[in-house]
């Protein structure tokens, strides 16, 4: 009986192993940014469920935990390529993430496809890494002009995380847009995991800050708003992308109520393709709530390697990678992807309000 | 720096030196009587958090009952690591003593992570909103985007005013319970000489294991006022808090709790100075805080209130 069940067993493995093409999913499940990683991979794996096929074979996705850590994100890469066998990768979160993970993609010719890293260096000279994003040089003129001409601040003291890719990226371009709309920036220093900014948001004010830039993630974005409230700065708090989750109202509460953000995507955006209406429809259904920026941007990157899958018509991995370059005018949740030579996609900017606890659409700025 | 923020500086790194000192007397009890560093200290305050959040969320326990259940469970939890990962080395040599710490600290961790998950949750409605409002001394009433509101002001939290008078309970307790109680008397027997004192018939087993219950209710303590300040829980929430009361342990004399509140108070206030005097060099404020220590030692290798240890010959 026991040996029947082995048998059994053994067959059906092999049998699942070869009707399925595996593509890799290495995420940020837990550690510093898991929020990000939860919400991707909720995106994922809806669209894995409403269009579970390719080729006449089901996908699978192979989940790999990278912990929002750099080592762990190249081991991951690693793992997945070598081990797991996957025909394309579709991660990894933060830039910084995918910058050291992106290297081992490289050198073994497998896609990886990032629903959100948004830093230039993470497909600057790479042929394999590339993004269903915008990237952070168009967000930072999106995220001056949000400061400058619509709210009208002058002197902005942007918080820049210095372990972050990401951030510093994020606030130069910030910074060189600023400078061209004729307004003035200066920058205070943390770092990733920090808690306590009250010496920064204490400066800051002391140099008579007009509103407060952080282009970094939702933890510390929170507690530097509810600090800065608590030392009495009470003018407007702008942030980027890195604020689109929840857990920035959790944690912040009261504090980040009037803050506005850049963002890819919102719910409450019209929806410009029949995927966002049916992503939207999809998700409300099953969660019995409206979809975040992040699980759009998941359920994007699903579907835009497995047009790819289906357009190289071959599970070779050099033939998806190119084909994955190749993607043009695809009709996605966030908006139409068209990923350029160099990896990028070109696409809009939502500003989106926290007010009374909630995401707010605000506007669109587009390229 | 003007004044104004030099003074605000200066009560940004009270309150958080008053948390630094509050887990440092744990750390530094421990370290007086068994000569062992306790590396899962910092876990032990992260685990106090997160059953704190669970007594609250899941068993809709009022907060306070919460506090307390959560600092009891701590307190027991210091029992525990100690019957089962110390308590069997205990004649073995010292260093083997600290890497069992160092392997418990990372089994806390990754338990934590694996019980309670790897993502950040937040720890803000879970106690009364009115611990964080603000003391404001000074400052001017001014309306601002149509809400009455104060400008400036020097600005101090209650919580840290409560952290503060915690530590100082603490202190007042410890010296009572260290030198006026019988269990203290053996506290302090045990430090001097475990094998003579077994001798005398103490339970030795029992005094240290008291010793790991009080140590470990201190950093429940110091977790949940930290969480109140800080409002958000993670499985690595200790690893920082632990390392930095370590040092203002050691600075102010290891063994020493007194010292230890001194410790804290000055690391505190000197790192966020730093911060607020050069605010370019804020990414390096933690390797500042092992910076100070390597000073401190060099100049005084017994911190600052901590005897001079006698080498007999």
């Amino acid at each position: 009986m026991r040996k029947l069940f082995v048998i059994l067993l053994v067959v059906f493995l092999s049998v699942s192993a070869l009707a399925s093409i595996k593509v890799g999913a290495i995420l940020p499940m837990t550690g510093g940014v898991a929020a990000f990683g939860q919400m991707i991979w909720q995106g994922v794996e809806l669209a894995n469920e409403l269009f579970p096929e390719v080729l006449g074979e089901k996908i699978e996705v192979v989940l790999l935990d990278n912990n929002s850590d750099k080592v762990q994100a190249v081991n991951t890469a690693r793992r997945a390529i070598e081990q797991e066998g996957v025909v394309a990768i579709i991660g990894q979160v933060i830039s910084s993430n995918t910058i050291a993970g992106g290297t081992v993609a490289e050198d073994n010719g497998v896609a990886m496809v990032s629903p959100s890293s948004t830093n230039p260096l993470v497909t600057q000279d790479k042929k394999y890494v590339s993004r269903v994003c915008f990237s952070d040089p168009f967000q930072g003129v999106a995220a001056a002009m949000l400061a400058f001409n619509n709210m009208g601040a002058e002197n902005v003291a942007v918080f820049v995380d210095v372990e972050q890719d990401y951030a510093v990226g994020f606030a130069n371009y910030f910074k060189e847009t600023a400078i061209k709309l004729g307004g003035s920036v200066f920058y205070e220093y943390y770092k990733s995991g920090d808690q306590d900014f009250t010496a920064q948001v204490s400066d800051a004010i002391s140099k008579g800050a007009g509103a407060f830039f952080i282009p970094g993630y939702y933890q510390e974005i929170a507690l530097i708003a509810i600090q800065a409230r608590q030392l009495g700065f009470y003018e407007p708090i702008i942030a980027g992308d890195g604020a689109a989750v929840p857990e920035t109202i959790e944690i912040g509460g009261e504090a980040v109520n009037g803050l506005y953000f850049t963002t890819h995507y919102d719910a409450g955006s019209p929806a410009v393709t029949e995927n966002a209406k049916l992503f939207v429809e999809a998700y409300t259904a099953k969660y019995g709530e409206a979809p975040g920026t992040f699980t759009a941007l998941g359920f994007d990157t699903y579907l835009v390697v497995r047009d790819a899958i289906e357009r190289a018509g071959s599970t070779d991995r050099e033939a998806i990678a190119k084909a994955v370059r190749q993607t043009k005018d695809y009709p996605a949740v966030t908006g139409i992807i068209t990923i350029d030579e160099n990896g990028d996609a070109i696409k809009s900017v939502a500003i989106v309000k926290i007010e009374d606890g909630k995401f707010v659409y605000d506007t669109t700025i587009n390229p | 720096m003007d004044p104004k923020t030099l003074l605000q500086n200066f009560v940004n790194g009270l309150s958080l030196g008053s948390l630094y000192a509050l887990i440092a007397i744990g750390y530094t009890m421990v370290y007086g009587i068994l000569r062992l560093i306790n590396f899962a200290h910092g876990d032990i305050f992260m685990m106090a958090v997160y059953f704190a959040l669970f007594f609250v969320t899941l068993a809709q326990l009022p907060w306070y009952l919460a506090a307390i259940l959560a600092i009891a469970c701590a307190a027991l939890l210091g029992f525990t690591v100690d019957r089962i990962a110390y308590k069997p080395i205990r004649n073995a040599p010292r260093i083997s003593a600290l890497i069992t710490a160092i392997g418990v600290s990372f089994f806390l961790e990754s338990l934590a992570v694996v019980v309670f998950s790897g993502i950040p949750r937040s720890f803000r409605t879970i106690f009364p909103q009115s611990l964080n409002e603000m003391i404001i001394i000074g400052g001017e009433m001014e309306v601002k985007y149509g809400r009455e509101v104060i400008v400036g002001g020097i600005r101090f939290p209650v919580i840290s005013l409560i952290t503060l008078i915690v530590a100082a309970i603490a202190l007042v307790f410890l010296w009572w319970f260290i030198f006026r109680t019988k269990v203290g008397m053996a506290m302090r027997a045990v430090s001097l000489d475990i094998q003579t004192t077994s001798l005398m018939g103490v339970n030795v087993d029992r005094v240290i294991g008291m010793t790991f219950a009080l140590g470990s209710a201190l950093a429940g303590i110091g977790g949940i006022l930290w969480a109140i300040r800080y409002p958000q829980v993670w499985p690595y929430m200790g690893f920082i808090p632990g390392m930095k009361a370590f040092v203002a342990a050691v600075f102010g004399g290891i063994g020493s709790v007194p010292g230890a509140v001194l410790g804290g108070l000055i690391l505190g206030i000197t790192e966020v100075m730093m911060v607020g005097i050069m605010p370019a060099a804020a990414g390096y404020r933690d390797a500042f805080a092992f910076f100070i220590l390597i000073i401190v030692l060099s100049i005084k290798p017994s911190g600052l209130l901590g005897r001079p240890e006698i080498v007999k010959v």
